[in-house]
């Protein structure tokens, strides 16, 4: 009796584990992204012959937990029609029973890999900003997003800026209609290995209903989130994982002249983002938003009192060309004086 | 910032500038307040010119030969009219001038659209 080969196990179950797309209008092109709760697949939609991403749930079945939490993501992403927010095309059931949803596929890379060739510090928050505006949408709908970090944003083959995997994402009671898998405090992690296995969990939930856990990254997730106090998350929970993304952009692959300048108004603005405390951070995300603008036109940051150096290192900075002017006229002068004396 | 009013600030503290330049000059010191007012308002007028030229005209070397062409044609008036320090009116002024038609031209953005009724 012959064996087969490992290489031949692994094919043969890569196979089965790919989604049966029979009588759907879609073709599997390729697998894209693994995660805990879904595999995102490229695919053809060949009714309008354009790419989608297809993510299906890896389990069969419509019914349970993890399929109701895919169905709800779905649901989350097609209430959020932003640019900023990766639209879902469609929703369903595979003939094999997996769940599914398809979504726009994004050609670019992820905000990690896209900054290494972003040394600018005010690209870099040109970016943010554009991060900021796609989460305070989210927040005016009622929706959080809790799994913010540099692995859930991709940027687009021109330039665009998309939030993604928003399987984690709480919609907030009194906004949308009461959704029952808000009333238990499990939260089962969706985000796809584009994080590199950095997820990991934080910590198990033990009260109310004693299942689930909490499934993040650390570093990116606020204290009351990584402790497990879902009742307690609202907009400054994400606004704490959005002063953690900026504290990323500014410093990670920055070349090291420029890293050692971080200014301390970016400083502030981070450090109170990212207070511990809920009540310290930001109460909105378009205020924390308006700081980091502020930021970029040479104005006063409201987080950061500065000093009278730093004001007049600043205004320097923001009326640059004025003074160079004038310093230049002077030095002419002081030669056209010299010059007419002798 | 548009660029009338960068013309006009800029123009006014470089015209106050070289008014003040007259201190170098013991024979003029006396006369100093009146010196550097007068300097001022011709910064202000080259610079006002150079913002509305700005305005209408997209143009460096446009901008900076026309600022240069109010600034000594001011300069030359005043120095016309006090008949002395030929030199030393005329080369200043004309450079305030050109300054100022270089900055109006490079920096200061436009006036948008009106608002539609």
């Amino acid at each position: 009796m012959r064996h087969l080969s490992d290489k031949a196990l692994t094919r043969l179950r890569s196979g089965t584990e790919l989604p049966d797309l029979g009588g759907t209008r879609y073709r599997l092109i390729s697998q894209v992204a693994r995660g805990g709760m879904g595999v995102v697949y490229a695919a053809e939609d060949e009714c309008l012959q354009r790419r989608v991403a297809l993510k299906v749930l890896e389990i069969s079945g419509s019914e349970g937990d993890l399929p109701n939490r895919l169905m709800r993501e779905a649901r989350v992403l097609a209430r959020l029609e932003h640019p900023g927010i990766v639209p879902v095309h469609d929703a369903g059931t595979l003939a094999d029973g997996r769940v599914f949803y398809a979504m726009k596929f994004v050609e670019g890379q992820r905000l990690d890999q896209y900054i290494e060739s972003q040394a600018s510090t005010p690209d870099r928050l040109r970016i943010f900003l554009r991060i900021c505006d796609a989460v305070a949408f989210a927040h005016a709908h009622g929706v959080l997003h809790r799994d913010l970090k540099p692995a859930n944003v991709m940027v687009g083959s021109f330039g665009e800026i998309l939030v993604m995997d928003w399987g984690l994402a709480k919609i907030l009671a009194d906004v949308l209609k009461p959704d029952p898998l808000e009333d238990d405090a499990s939260i089962v992690h969706s985000s796809t290995d584009r994080e590199n296995g950095t997820a990991i969990p934080a910590t198990a939930i033990s009260a109310s209903t004693g299942h689930g856990s909490v499934l993040g990254t650390p570093g990116y997730m606020s204290p009351e989130q990584a402790r497990g106090e879902i009742e307690l998350l609202d907009a400054r929970s994400d606004i704490y994982s959005l002063g953690a993304l900026l504290r990323y952009l500014l410093s990670e692959k920055l070349p090291a002249h420029l890293s050692t300048l971080l200014d301390r108004s970016l400083e502030a603005i981070c450090g109170k983002a990212c207070a511990p405390a809920r009540e310290a951070r930001y109460s909105a995300v378009q205020e924390m938003a308006a700081d980091v603008s502020r930021y970029l036109n040479g104005l006063a940051v409201g987080a950061h009192r500065e000093s009278i150096f730093e004001k007049v290192t600043r205004l320097y900075r923001r009326y640059r060309f004025f003074v160079l002017l004038i310093a230049a006229y002077l030095v002419m002068r002081i030669l056209l004086i010299l010059l007419l004396k002798h | 910032m548009n660029k009338l009013l960068l013309g006009l600030l800029l123009g006014a503290v470089l015209g106050a500038l070289d008014g003040g330049t007259a201190w170098f000059y013991p024979e003029v010191r006396a006369q100093m307040v009146g010196i550097i007012v007068g300097s001022t308002i011709k910064g202000l007028i080259a610079g006002v010119a150079a913002g509305i030229f700005a305005r209408k005209v997209n143009s460096v070397p446009l901008g900076i030969l026309f600022g240069l062409a109010v600034g000594f044609a001011l300069a030359f008036l005043v120095a016309y009219l006090q008949h002395d320090h030929y030199v030393a009116i005329i080369l200043p002024g004309s450079i305030v001038g050109l300054l100022v038609g270089y900055a109006t031209q490079q920096y200061g953005v436009m006036p948008g659209p009106a608002n539609a009724r």
